[in-house]
């Protein structure tokens, strides 16, 4: 269940649109589900974000399942989302990959074994410019090498404390 | 050093706050524009000659007048903030540090539509951004540039920020709409057109954010001192990202009157190829326009100088030119392989198609799969075959062009760099271990001796 101050801002979300058109306000609302519990929609949340719009599971699954920033299982605490799309390979997005695959002993889409880590590959984040890089949660980490990549890893460490 | 319109002030410190914009000249446009009937504002757009800044390159201000404009029934303006073409920045570039150019381009755009609502649709990823726009609105409204009344003229506006959640196929206008309706992103059967019916079946326009930014210096000096800009057809200026392997990557403004060469070469923008390589091939205008060979960059197949602007690149056709497209212009340097380039792009558009159409949800698949294997080393000849029929039979068979976007970068690819696809499959294990190189597609200035293969 959402804070009260959640609930608010899905009030405030659906306000944007006309009348009777409050499924519009489905993929904001799921980040904000996404965001609340946990980094993923189990079953129950999805349920439960359709009970708030008033429109069935169903639409809401089918949407869920749509957008690739939306998990379906969970992840780790923190999820380096690499970018593997032709201007960052150009730039060397490869061996970042596999430098971050050695670093943690993980594939690309798992998790380690602490649940601290997740790593995926994503396409072009329009960041082309600055390659390579990765989104960590809202903000992107850009001109990535071994170096910067080894910080990120301390700098979520010691957060994560 | 070129003119420029959209950037002139990104270098003034804090010019995304609300006061510094305004202090600097910000809203004299929309003041200017709130003083003018919406039919006058949209003459000037027309005489600008400003086409669509998202890819397609459609006049924009026909494109206003073909809205509908049925008694009783609201109009959306829809700004196009999906920014996902591989290659291409600069839309984030604009909302990042100029947000008020954007939202008082939506302002002076929303009343020449009559449009009393305006969503501005953002990539998810962006997650950063909606927070700066959202403070920008906030500011604007204060300053009675949004909200009821504006400015004593009796306009209403709201803008609203909208994420979208990863899904490249939310940038096209019909699925970006379904997106914004809360579902699937699935495009649309078009007829009908988003200007007759759009969001929640009302008329509605969707613009990109460079095209509906570049509203305000039209205002400012005028439709008809717009069209001065540029050259021919291609009027104004352009935002360019440029990425891949050049000195000086990032997002550069320029006039539509310089040469591709000055482009990369010169140190007012790309700074030259990185490293001291030379230059092997450029897809100019984002992942769905043809990669071109560098000795078909720099002049077209006549011989004549290749400029930056629509008609100049997409000179020659696709038989040896390209397209302007969204302005993300890759280069590659000659230790690039076009192979495995052209594997993440077939990946990207693979992962990418919403499914609805056989021939692209099955095709991109199978380029991938094909391309996978020619880039190991597994690759047959008849590969190279296979995979120019499967291009040739997703193009123009399908419901949004994502199709023909997926088809013309292997299509192109396979044209103009055929022998390396060749090299692949002949050599495969020497493949594995160190690329083609330049081979005959010299850089044409010379630069040095072509490497030899
Ligand atoms: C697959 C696909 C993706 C697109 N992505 C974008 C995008 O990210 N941003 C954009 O402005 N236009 C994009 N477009 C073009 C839009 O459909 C539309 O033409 C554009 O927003 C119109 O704005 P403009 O006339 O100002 O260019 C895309 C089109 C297709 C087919
Ligand atoms: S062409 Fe591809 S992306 Fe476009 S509607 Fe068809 S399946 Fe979907
Ligand atoms: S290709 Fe990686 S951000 Fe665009």
């Amino acid at each position: 269940m959402f804070s009260e101050a959640k609930l608010n801002k899905v009030k405030e979300i659906i306000a944007r649109y006309p009348q009777g058109k409050q499924k519009s306000a489905l993929l904001p609302v799921l980040h904000l589900a996404q965001e609340e519990f946990g980094g993923w929609l189990s079953a129950e949340t999805m349920d439960y974000v359709a009970s708030l719009l008033q429109i069935t599971p169903i639409e809401v699954y089918e949407v869920a399942t749509f957008y690739s920033m939306f998990n379906m299982k969970p992840v780790g605490k923190y999820v380096f989302e690499v970018c593997h799309t032709g201007p960052c390979m150009l730039r060397g997005s490869d061996n970042i990959v596999d430098y971050i695959k050695k670093k943690l002993d993980i594939n690309v889409g798992e998790t380690t074994k602490d649940g601290l880590f997740t790593l995926k590959t994503v396409e072009c984040l329009g960041a082309c410019g600055y390659a390579p890089m990765m989104q960590l949660g809202k903000h992107f980490r850009e001109h990535l090498t071994p170096e910067r990549v080894d910080e990120i890893i301390n700098e979520c460490r010691v957060n994560a404390n | 050093m070129g003119r420029k319109l959209l950037l002139d002030k990104a270098h003034i410190e804090n010019i995304r706050y609300y006061d510094v914009y305004r202090a600097n000249g910000g809203y004299e446009s929309a003041e200017k524009a709130l003083k003018m009937t919406p039919e006058l504002v949209l003459d000037e757009v027309k005489k600008s000659g400003l086409r669509g800044r998202g890819g397609a390159g459609f006049p924009t201000g026909m494109k206003w007048s073909f809205i509908a404009k049925p008694e009783g029934v609201p109009r959306y303006l829809v700004c196009n903030a999906d920014e996902s073409e591989p290659g291409t920045f600069k839309d984030r570039y604009l909302m990042e540090f100029l947000p008020h150019l954007l939202i008082e381009g939506l302002l002076i755009s929303s009343y020449t539509l009559g449009a009393n609502s305006c969503y501005i649709y953002i990539r998810g990823e962006y997650a950063w951004i909606p927070d700066i726009l959202e403070e920008a609105i906030a500011d604007a409204k204060k300053n009675g540039w949004l909200g009821k009344n504006i400015q004593g003229t009796g306009f209403d506006l709201e803008i609203y920020v909208q994420r979208g959640a990863g899904a490249y196929i939310c940038g096209e206008e019909t699925a970006l709409i379904e997106s914004l309706e809360g579902k699937r992103g699935n495009p649309r059967i078009k007829p009908p057109f988003p200007a007759i019916k759009g969001l929640w079946d009302c008329p509605t326009v969707v613009n990109n954010v460079e095209t509906l930014a570049a509203i305000v210096p039209i205002l400012r000096i005028g439709g008809e001192e717009y069209a001065k800009y540029g050259t021919g057809k291609s009027t104004g200026t352009k935002l360019i990202s440029a990425c891949g392997n050049i000195n000086k990557p990032g997002v550069y403004e320029i006039e539509m009157n310089i040469s591709v060469e000055e482009f990369i070469y010169s140190e007012e923008y790309c700074g030259g190829i990185a490293n001291g390589k030379r230059l092997k091939a450029c897809i100019p205008g984002g992942s769905s326009v043809p990669i071109v060979p560098a000795n078909l960059l720099l002049k077209t197949a006549k011989g004549e100088t290749r400029m930056m602007t629509y008609e100049s690149l997409s000179d020659g056709g696709f038989a040896t030119g390209t397209m302007m497209g969204s302005g993300g212009f890759i280069v590659l340097d000659e230790d690039q392989c076009i192979v495995k380039n052209t594997l993440t792009f077939a990946r990207f558009y693979h992962h990418e198609s919403c499914g609805q159409c056989s021939p692209c949800r099955e095709g991109t698949g199978w380029m991938e799969r094909v391309l996978k294997n020619i880039e190991k080393g597994k690759g047959k000849m008849s590969d190279i075959d296979l995979l120019w029929d499967i291009q040739r039979k997703i193009e123009g068979n399908t419901i949004c062009p994502l199709g023909d976007a997926a088809a013309w970068p292997v299509a192109a690819a396979i044209r103009h760099f055929r022998d390396e696809f060749e090299w692949h499959v002949l050599n495969p294990e020497e493949s594995q271990v160190r690329n083609f190189g330049l081979a005959h597609y010299a850089d044409p200035l010379e630069i040095a001796a072509p490497a030899a293969v």
